[in-house]
């Protein structure tokens, strides 16, 4: 691509306290151009990106951007204000919305005089429906987005963006909560707006998209740039080893024999705020040796499926067994005392309680446990001999067993919790979105782990909004879609796409 | 360009050491309203200096004054370590106060070693029960227990005045709203001779040092404070989150019950709706100033019993106004507050980078 | 004389509006800084600082207006304590407010007694006295309910139709609600979350301090110790009720106020069957009431007492 350039990452450098984020990384974007950032998560690919819009300050380096006549000038630096008015826009992972204001309010937000005594409605309706004509983006405008879908949610904060007649948009993960077809639909419409002279840099880690939809592709390791390659000269297989720095050796799923059933749900009822995510299951049924994947977009009744089997969402009506045990009063307790093993979906939020010790949060769950307790007094040498033994099995690092949980590493955090719940031996894991966020390494370890709870009798549920995820470990998938469950037709991306969509249920 | 950087683990040092000079500063900052005031600062220190440490009545004073302190400032700890906002200890206070004058009276007149533990027990659960209303609603209707504890102070303050010109008036009180005296056999025994302070004080520091240990050693502290640190993990974990907060509700309204007991059964010997000058309020003071830890509570309450009884003297020798005393208790407050951020983040100075404005 | 017929009465529905007055500016204080992501609960020393600020000012001879202004400046700067302490350092709510509450009435009270030592009855000031509307004030029924109310009251109306249209018609008010609803929305378009949410603790706790200059300056003519009285608190709980909507805040005021005034005319009617006590503790049963109806379905601004840092999120 011979055009202009537009945007120059000069030696950019950032740390957090000891923590290098970033090390002199340089990048270049052009005229037109669509740049797929890749990296591991960790590797400061939204570090980077949060320096160029300046939510973080760098410690060193510069960043040029093209001013309207197409001259670098350099951009100063911790200030979004600048950024903005640089013409450049960010639409960040996880939504920048207020969800008690309507789409219009969201777009239009900083952009008006905050001491103006109205507002101009009709100019700004006016200047988005144009926008949406030629992006092909659209959304409800006038509808809290509280209640709006994810997808409308996304384009409304790229919508956002392009308000601010960005010439430069940094998408950060866009698709991670979007059906392959949504996705592939937003892909259409970037590629049709670089087309008419915007510059795009998406960050991915989904090797499909980023092959189908990028022009080059800069990768970043560790916080340094590790190469750049057109994407007309890449594979999966080059861009993976250039990411991890080896070849990845994926988790071997053997053929295995399913055993008894281990969770059977009967006409379980879950009202939701929304008839979208109200779960209605007539039936569904996990047996031993077997791995249930339950693919879908986020929001459509995975938290009150995940719920119940937790213990934590008290079901309307239906029946659920445990291992043939009808579970009588729905809690947490009950739960694991019948042998289910929950690994939660915000293992930060749900998972541990980040300012009590590792070896605390080991033993949270069997409070009640002879070894844990004597008389209602903790057994403290019990409980730090029990961590030690668990954090060598399950390769836990951190400071040491005595210091707060919250010091960890999110995969580190995540092996604590594998650790509490495989020890348990349990008869049914509730994985929800288990590699979420983490590395390649801590989530093939991940996968290993199911795997081979698997093999040992245990029936698994896993909940992933990664659609490559469930096809890789899953015996048998199931797409949920607005509160209700329907069986995969085929093992393919398309037909389950379509079924995440609603479509062909 | 500054920039707030969370520590990694907050050192001893800072941790002891925050709330020491939180202290201090409070206690140099009353410079600046006794200047205002027109009084010599030197000799103002000298008198809040002496008021205390001048003799051994002086500090057996302070000694009674800490005593409901220990245990409101306990009450509060124990409840925010839960994250249950129990800002109803004043109510609760005298809840407790108004139980041990019903069966202390002469309700029951029995033996010493029978009353005396019966005055205590009954002051402890109605204070327990004062609590448990707002957590009640706080669990059952999800009413913020901020408001409705504060709300209560006053309703059962109101409820007392009712009590002190009905049921319980002394009829030898020449008119007066107070009520009749505790039985001889059912006062607290003082600690010494002649001097105000009494056998309230062993109880408060006992109930100290068990607080400090339950907390730390106990399943049931384990619970407490993995439900105040995250409550949804400690759900998700299989705690029951309302039942182990009706516990501590129970155990911070009993201790707040006691502080009561202790003020009409130790020190006063008959209830008046004027028995605590805002002792409720300020445990939450001494509270904070101990880090929410039970064993600092004594500590700290050694420290605001000084400044309140120091400043009392001061104001009594000079004709400066004892608000001073509330003054620099609500900044010791605030500057512990702040002493508490410094010692969770540390500030940053970065050099602008290239090209910065 | 029954309930209906208390109701009926001029008298009754003027000292409603009158009871409501301070109540009016707590809540559409309270309101604000909750709208912003911000409890607080300085509100009740916030009150006692403006009572007795505007009190004094008037006293050494500011005039009345120069009392609501001085009022107003001092409860600003409470709140600006409180601003301080929960907007960039990020500290507990609950903890800074009461700390707020604490100091401002200690203040409070040392400076009034370093300023009169020895009185035993406060001195005196000249309040504020009913606007008398030519025409309106004549008209029946609503003349004297309406028209025979000091300035205060109708400051306080006026506020509630001012902070309704800021909040729902101008860009201020919009960026007011997304900081209290998701400050990284306020922040990813380029606004700053601490400027808004400092702004609106400091204009929010202005405004509560009127409703203390309003018990000195136009219900009664000197400042008492105690004479806040769990008002603050009171409003807290009220916008709650008013699920953070300034109108249903004028009308859960209102509706207190009633019921207030018909506490006092009942009192006077049955006082020698049931203790006035009973009487006394009806507001703070109510807001308690009132609070157990609203908070099941109380919409909650998401990001209230949560604190937020630049760079995080």
């Amino acid at each position: 691509m011979a055009s202009e350039k537009v945007l120059s990452l000069n030696g950019l450098s950032k740390r957090f306290g000891s923590i290098v984020a970033n090390k002199d990384v340089n990048l270049s974007l052009h005229r037109g151009e669509v740049l797929a950032l890749l990296g591991e998560n960790g590797a400061g690919k939204t570090t980077l990106m949060n320096m160029l819009f300046g939510h973080y300050l760098p410690d060193e380096g510069s960043v040029e951007v093209a001013d309207e006549g197409g001259t670098l000038q350099p951009l100063p630096l911790g200030q979004p204000q600048a950024a903005i008015a640089a013409g450049v826009g960010m639409v960040h992972q996880h939504f920048t919305l207020a969800e008690n204001l309507n789409a219009l309010d969201n777009i239009v937000l900083g952009s008006e005089d905050l001491r103006a005594f109205r507002r101009n409605r009709a100019a700004a309706r006016g200047k988005i429906s144009d926008i949406m004509k030629r992006s092909g983006l659209t959304a409800p405008l006038d509808v809290p987005v509280g209640r709006l879908s994810v997808g409308e949610r996304q384009r409304v904060e790229i919508l956002k963006a392009l308000y601010r007649d960005v010439r430069i948009l940094v998408l950060d993960e866009p698709t991670a909560v979007l059906t392959p077809q949504e996705a592939d639909t937003l892909f259409e419409n970037i590629g049709a707006m670089a087309r008419d002279g915007l510059s795009v840099i998406f960050i991915s880690h989904k090797l499909r998209e980023v092959l189908a939809f990028s022009h080059r592709i800069a990768v970043l390791r560790h916080g340094v740039n590790v190469g750049e390659i057109a994407t007309a000269d890449a594979d999966e297989r080059t861009i993976a080893r250039m990411m991890v720095g080896a070849d990845t050796e994926r988790a071997e799923r053997s053929a295995m024999e399913p055993g008894a059933p281990v969770l059977s749900l009967r006409d379980i009822r879950v009202p939701g705020r929304s008839e979208r995510d109200t779960l209605d299951i007539p039936e569904l049924e996990v047996r031993s040796h077997e791995i249930v994947g339950i693919a879908g977009v986020s929001g459509n009744g995975q938290a009150a499926l995940a719920g119940v089997i937790s213990g934590t969402v008290q079901p309307q009506s239906g029946t659920i067994a445990i291992g043939g045990d009808a579970v009588r009063e729905c809690s947490p307790t009950t739960m694991i005392h019948l042998g289910v093993g929950r690994i939660p979906e915000d293992r930060h939020h749900d998972g541990i309680v980040g300012s009590m010790s590792v070896a605390e949060n080991m033993v949270i769950e069997r409070l009640d446990d002879q070894e844990v307790q004597k008389n209602g007094l903790l057994r403290r040498e019990a409980i730090a001999r029990n961590a030690e033994r668990l954090a060598e099995a399950y390769d836990v690092r951190g400071p040491g067993i005595q210091a707060p949980a919250r010091l960890l590493s999110g995969g580190n955090i995540q092996k604590l919790i594998l650790a509490r719940v495989f020890e348990e031996a349990p008869k049914l894991i509730l994985a929800n979105q288990p590699t979420r966020g983490l590395d390649m390494g801590a989530a093939a370890e991940v996968a290993r782990r199911l795997l081979d709870a698997r093999s040992r009798g245990a029936g698994i549920i896993l909940i992933s909004e990664d659609l490559d995820e469930v096809l890789g470990l899953a015996d048998r998938i199931l797409v949920i879609h607005d509160g209700k469950l329907g069986a995969a037709h085929a093992r393919d991306r398309e037909t389950i796409g379509l079924m995440m969509a609603g479509e062909m249920a | 360009m500054i920039r707030i950087e969370p520590r990694q683990a907050t050192s001893h040092c800072l941790k002891y050491g925050v709330p020491v000079v939180s202290a201090i500063v409070a206690l140099a900052l009353a410079a600046i309203p006794l200047a205002l005031a027109g009084a010599n600062i030197a000799t103002a220190y000298r008198e809040m200096f002496s008021g205390v440490f001048g003799s051994v009545f002086a500090f057996s004073e302070m000694l009674t004054r800490a005593t409901p302190l220990i245990f409101t400032g306990l009450a509060a700890a124990i409840a925010f370590r839960a994250r249950l906002w129990n800002i109803g200890a004043e109510g609760q206070l005298y809840l407790g106060a108004m139980a041990a004058v019903a069966v202390g009276t002469g309700f029951l007149d029995v033996p010493g070693f029978i009353l005396l533990p019966l005055i205590i027990i009954c002051g402890a659960a109605a204070g327990a029960a004062g609590m448990a209303v707002p957590t009640f609603l706080r669990t059952r209707f999800g009413a913020d227990e901020v408001v409705t504890t504060l709300l209560l102070n006053f309703i059962i303050l109101i409820f007392l005045q009712m009590m002190l010109e009905g049921p319980i008036k002394d009829p030898m009180g020449l008119g007066w709203p107070q009520s009749p005296p505790i039985l001889d056999q059912g006062m607290l025994p003082p600690l010494i001779d002649r001097m105000r302070v009494h056998s309230g004080l062993v109880l408060a520091i006992v109930a100290a040092i068990i607080a400090q240990f339950l907390l730390v050693r106990s399943v049931w502290g384990f619970r407490l404070r993995a439900v105040g640190e995250n409550a949804s993990a400690a759900r998700h974990a299989g705690i029951g989150v309302n039942r182990l907060l009706f516990s501590v509700a129970i155990v911070s309204g009993a201790l707040a019950g006691l502080a009561g007991v202790g003020e009409v059964a130790g020190l006063k010997g008959y209830l008046t709706a004027d028995l605590s000058p805002g002792f409720g309020y300020t445990g939450i003071v001494v509270a904070m100033l101990a880090g929410l830890s039970p064993a600092g509570v004594v500590v700290s309450a050694l420290f605001i019993a000084s400044v309140f009884v120091g400043a009392d003297s001061m104001s009594r020798a000079m004709g400066v106004s004892s608000y001073l005393a509330d003054l620099v208790v609500s900044m010791s407050l605030l500057c512990v507050l702040v002493g508490g951020f410094f010692a969770r983040f540390r500030i940053v100075r970065t050099r602008a980078a290239a090209g910065g404005a | 004389m029954d309930i209906l017929q208390i109701v009926l009465t001029e008298s009754f529905w003027a000292a409603s509006l009158r009871i409501a007055t301070p109540l009016i500016f707590g809540v559409l204080g309270a309101l604000i800084c909750e709208r912003a992501g911000v409890l607080n609960l300085g509100i009740e020393g916030i009150f006692v600082a403006g009572a007795m600020s505007g009190w004094m000012a008037v006293w050494l001879g500011a005039g009345l207006w120069g009392g609501v202004l001085v009022a107003a400046l001092a409860g600003g700067l409470f709140g600006l304590v409180h601003a301080i302490l929960t907007v960039p350092l990020g500290l507990s709510q609950h903890v800074s407010g009461l700390g707020v509450t604490l100091f401002a009435t200690s203040v409070s009270y040392f400076a009034y007694r370093t300023a009169l030592p020895n009185v035993s009855s406060p001195p005196r000031i000249e309040p504020f006295r009913p606007l008398d509307v030519p025409v309106l004030s004549d008209l029946p029924f609503l003349g004297p309910v309406l028209f025979q109310q000091t300035a205060l009251t109708w400051l306080a109306l006026l506020m509630v139709v001012l902070v309704w249209y800021v909040l729902n018609r101008t860009p201020l008010g919009v960026a007011i609600k997304a900081v209290g609803d998701n400050p990284s929305s306020v922040d990813a378009q380029g606004l700053s979350v601490y400027g808004l949410r400092i702004g609106a603790i400091v204009a929010g706790s202005a405004l509560m301090a009127l409703g203390g200059a309003f018990l000195t300056m136009s219900a009664f003519d000197a400042f008492f110790f105690g004479m806040i009285n769990g008002r603050g608190w009171i409003c807290i709980a009220l916008v709650i009720f008013a699920n953070w909507r300034p109108g249903k805040a004028l009308i859960g005021a209102l509706l207190f106020g009633a019921f207030d005034a018909l506490q006092v005319r009942l009192q006077t009617e049955v006082g020698a069957l049931v203790p006035s006590q009973v009487f006394l503790m009806m507001p703070y049963i109510l807001s308690i009431i009132a609070l157990v109806i609203a908070a099941r379905g109380a919409d909650y601004p998401r990001a209230l007492l949560q604190p937020w840092f630049k760079g995080q999120r």
